[in-house]
């Protein structure tokens, strides 16, 4: 039997089960698609094919809660493959249930909906908007205020997977009041939930001036700066990320992130990491430094240079390298003063060994010319 | 009348000049004519030239007289002009030296100070390195912080083992495991588990019956459990809801326990009369002053021995303390000085 074949006689298998008289065969059926759905895309898109999905959505709005997290699970692990499967859920009318099950009062069931709702979110502008106008945002601005930590984590990454899109969405979860209670906890001891925190952050203040100052005014730093110390290190690449959002807009953010001593923070960053987590911190030095003069004077002045010449010599990849010759170039374009200290750094050799290498992506070879 | 002869003499000749005359004028006329035309028109053409040079003459000194009046008029601009134009140069010349030197005072006060940039980069060095050394601090605090939670955890869950590996203790006839008699000294487990106290024995599963009446274990006279003297203990945690209409643990222990009520008679304890009698007798000879009883027809007092009163019987005087100083106790030292 092919897996196609196999794939049909599972869901036919389990369909029945789901109208069981006994509950705790009901959840367990829905645990099990949910299982099987989050495995393969061919399960979930059986799962769809097979009419499945509104008789879940009907009986979310009546079942107990065990059966209503299984629900939303199966939900979750259908929509995370694709646009199309996630649009399949949502034609179901998938979210007015999830939208109503975010009500509820236990928090196990608030949870696997937010992450459902994160999901289906997550894959483009359209998915989110649709999100957003069945009224999700609000209620989950509430779950980030409840006690539990694992609820508080998806609501913020659900948030997060929102605001990315486009600033309309940016804006739409700024105006319910997101950005004070993300802001709040900066300073939980939780790491995962730091790290969606600072996600939603940076994906709220990256699309315009003033999402960014809005996000500055919720006096975040120098809290942010003691997280740039922090042992998870996905929570220290999403505190650069963040920084380096706010600093891509205006001189002004810019100047104000350098005067609370962010640019040295981000440098012994820099030092303390290794991989593909330094690539933010790149970024920020070299937006920092393309505002003005004096900004790349100040990155000069914290010792930025050496630090991005260690980076490019120690990174491999090219994507990096690139980074850091554009760096490079913020810092050194303004006055002579400026070449001068990129100069003495012993970078331009290095920088013409890898404008002549034939190996290196064009990419690469425009960033370094420039 | 001689002129009249003369004349009437003459008149021939007269005639005859007067014929030649005529005939030579005749003759001479045309050439005559053109001689005087000749010199008519030369003199006429002198007296025109003298005319126009003289007009010439007059008019180029009116012309002389002109230009000159009007170049100087011109003259006279020119020069206003000219001073004119020379005052604002120098005005211009000295209103760049008054703009130089404030654009350079401006731009090297506000705009490009180099001092205050100078001041900046230096505060922001300090304020960098003030930033570095205070993450240092909070991640080397984080850092211990979690160690220490890390050994605590450690510590408790050593601690838990040597509790409940509590038997594996080494005992006098025989040492346990981690006290083997090869070793220089016991192990670290075996000192823990000889400072640990064992755990106490584990409650047995109860039925109902004993739920409900028993005091065994939750008596007030049980050793293991410290509690203050008289507090009642707690009920016991419903593990299992019996089915069926039974009152609750707590209430039926309350029923159950109802504390002794015992009779006057039986409160009272045996030796009552004489505790009674020893309580009297302890006030009576605490609120008594005098130690001597009055005990009549008796002689016991007149045998004591006469005490003295500590005021006569001293021998020390009464001390001129604050009234006298130093000086005046020994007058005669002072031999006529101030005091």
């Amino acid at each position: 039997m092919s897996q196609r074949q196999v794939l049909q006689g599972v869901m036919s298998l389990l369909r029945p089960l789901l109208l069981d008289v006994v509950p705790t065969i009901q959840q367990t059926a829905a645990l099990a698609l949910g299982r099987l759905a989050s495995y393969n895309e061919d399960l979930a898109e059986a799962v769809v094919k097979g009419d499945i999905l509104p008789q879940l959505i009907y009986s979310l709005a009546e079942q107990n809660r065990f059966y209503k997290k299984a629900a939303a699970f199966v939900l979750r692990a259908v929509a995370k493959h694709s646009p199309a499967l996630a649009h399949a859920v949502v034609d179901c009318g998938a979210l007015d249930a999830l939208v109503i099950s975010l009500e509820e009062f236990d928090p196990d069931v608030k949870e696997a909906a937010a992450w459902a709702l994160g999901y289906i979110a997550r894959h483009n502008a359209n998915l989110s908007q649709e999100v957003v106008d069945a009224g999700a945002v609000p209620l989950l601005v509430l779950c980030i205020q409840e006690p539990e930590v694992a609820l508080k984590r998806i609501a913020a990454s659900a948030l997060s997977d929102i605001a990315k899109h486009s600033p309309e969405l940016a804006q739409t979860v700024v105006d319910t009041g997101a950005i004070a209670h993300l802001a709040q906890m900066i300073l939980n001891p939780d790491a995962k939930l730091k790290r969606q925190v600072f996600s939603a952050l940076s994906q709220i203040s990256k699309h315009s001036v003033d999402l960014a100052e809005m996000v500055v005014e919720a006096e975040i730093f120098p809290a942010v700066l003691a997280c740039l110390r922090d042992p998870d290190e996905y929570v220290r690449k999403n505190v650069t990320t963040l920084m380096r959002e706010i600093t891509k807009h205006t001189p002004e953010l810019s100047q104000m992130i350098v005067n609370t001593g962010g640019v040295a923070a981000v440098i012994d960053y820099l030092g303390d990491s290794h991989g593909n987590v330094r690539l933010p911190g790149i970024m920020m030095l070299g937006y920092v430094a393309a505002h003005s003069e004096n900004l790349a004077m100040a990155v000069i002045v914290s010792k930025g240079v050496p630090q991005l010449a260690i980076c490019l010599s120690e990174e491999p990849e090219e994507h990096i390298k690139a980074a850091t010759a554009w760096a490079f170039g913020q810092i050194g374009r303004h006055t002579p003063e400026h070449a001068r200290a990129v100069a003495t750094a012993n970078v331009l050799p290095s920088l013409l060994a890898l404008y002549m290498d034939t190996d290196s992506s064009e990419d690469l070879q425009v960033k370094v010319g420039s | 009348m001689a002129s009249l002869v003369r004349l009437q003499n003459e008149i021939e000749r007269i005639k005859e000049e007067y014929f030649t005359r005529n005939r030579i004028a005749e003759e001479n006329r045309q050439r005559e004519n053109e001689a005087a035309i000749l010199i008519q028109s030369w003199f006429r053409g002198c007296q025109v030239r003298s005319y126009l040079s003289h007009l010439h003459r007059k008019a180029t000194i009116i012309q002389k007289i002109w230009r000159g009046f009007t170049a100087r008029a011109h003259f006279r601009q020119m020069v206003k002009a000219a001073y004119f134009i020379m005052k604002m140069n120098f005005y211009h010349e000295m209103s760049v030296r008054i703009q130089q030197r404030w654009r350079g005072y401006c731009v090297r006060k506000y705009s490009h100070n180099y001092y205050a940039r100078k001041r900046y980069m230096e505060g922001l060095a300090r304020k960098n390195k003030q930033i570095r050394r205070d993450l240092e601090e909070f991640s080397e605090f984080q850092r211990r912080e979690r160690e220490r939670m890390a050994m605590e955890r450690e510590e408790q869950e050593k601690n838990v083992q040597a509790q409940r590996m509590h038997f594996l203790l080494s005992t006098k006839q025989c040492p346990g495991v981690f006290n083997s008699p090869f070793r220089p000294g016991p192990d670290e487990m075996e000192l823990r588990l000889r400072r640990t106290k064992p755990l106490p024995p584990r409650n047995i599963p109860r039925d109902r019956a004993s739920l409900l009446g028993n005091t065994s274990p939750s008596s007030p006279s049980f050793p293991g459990v410290p509690r203050a003297f008289g507090a009642k203990p707690l009920p016991p945690i419903p593990s299992k809801k019996p089915q069926g209409p039974f009152r609750g643990p707590a209430e039926v222990w309350a029923q159950r326990q109802r504390g002794l009520e015992p009779s006057l008679r039986v409160q009272t304890s045996i030796s009552d009369l004489e505790q009674a009698q020893d309580q009297l007798r302890s006030g009576e000879w605490r609120n008594h002053t005098m130690e001597t009883m009055f005990q009549p027809f008796s002689k016991a007092h007149q045998n004591r021995s006469y005490e003295r009163m500590l005021h006569t019987s001293s021998s020390f005087q009464p001390v001129p303390y604050g009234t006298k100083h130093f000086r005046e106790e020994h007058q005669e030292n002072l031999q006529g000085k101030q005091s």
